[in-house]
């Protein structure tokens, strides 16, 4: 479970998630679930006039099997804690509760 | 960082009730009240329209109440209620709307043909 539980610790940060569907949307992180399905609050899409329909929306859920790519601050980003967290898990052998993500 | 992480449950319960804009993956999209939801993201849909848009022109074709499997879903975005109107669009009926997707298909065929012949020529 190490990304879901690092990315609640991004919780409140500005991301840009880019989905599959080339569509980019950029928003305060809200929340994140086991299935990395994301929450942002405060959204407006990168290519606004590309995406006519988008315009009305301001909250928005993310199925997590859609997305591309998640764009974080690199201020944020405290990449030795992250190293931490991957040796204990790796060690752990990546097993957990609803592994069906045993290497993220 | 090992801490608790959001029950899979609670993402949608917050959207019940609420009027959604849901994008699918072959780039449909339907507006609706969210009734009923899955932790696979199956959704249940309730006054379901599909917003047509082309150009300036959109139509919202109704649909009545949808299941929709969860694999399909892109996105769900909350509907502000004041800006739902989409502005610099016109509104159109089901028919013009119809008519205005068969024409640009058939610009978007031709361009291809074109596209297609260009690059032929190019080889030489």
């Amino acid at each position: 479970m190490l990304f879901p539980s690092y990315f609640k610790t991004l919780v409140g940060k500005e991301v840009v998630v880019e989905l599959k569907n080339d569509l980019a949307i950029s928003g305060t992180l809200h929340s994140v679930d086991q299935f990395l399905n994301v929450k942002l609050t405060n959204t407006k899409v990168v290519n606004e006039s590309k995406y006519p329909h988008m315009m009305s929306v301001r909250n928005c859920f993310i199925r997590g099997s859609v997305v591309r790519y998640i764009q974080l601050p690199a201020s944020a980003v405290d990449v030795e804690i992250l190293h931490d967290a991957t040796r204990r898990e790796a060690r752990a052998g990546f097993q957990k509760e609803g592994g069906r993500y045993p290497s993220l | 960082m090992m801490e608790e992480v959001p029950l899979p449950g609670t993402a949608l319960a917050d959207e019940l009730d609420k009027k959604l804009l849901i994008q699918l993956r072959d780039g449909r999209k339907i507006i609706g009240f969210l009734r009923s939801f899955d932790q696979f993201a199956n959704l249940v849909i309730d006054e379901a329209r599909e917003r047509l848009i082309v150009g300036e022109q959109y139509c919202d074709c109704p649909l009545g109440i949808q299941l929709i499997r969860g694999e399909n879903v892109v996105l769900l975005g909350e509907i502000d209620l004041e800006k739902e109107l989409p502005e610099g669009l016109t509104a159109v009926s089901e028919h013009e709307i119809k008519t205005a997707i068969r024409a640009e298909k058939e610009m978007n065929r031709m361009k291809a043909t074109i596209r297609q012949r260009m690059d032929f020529l190019d080889l030489e």
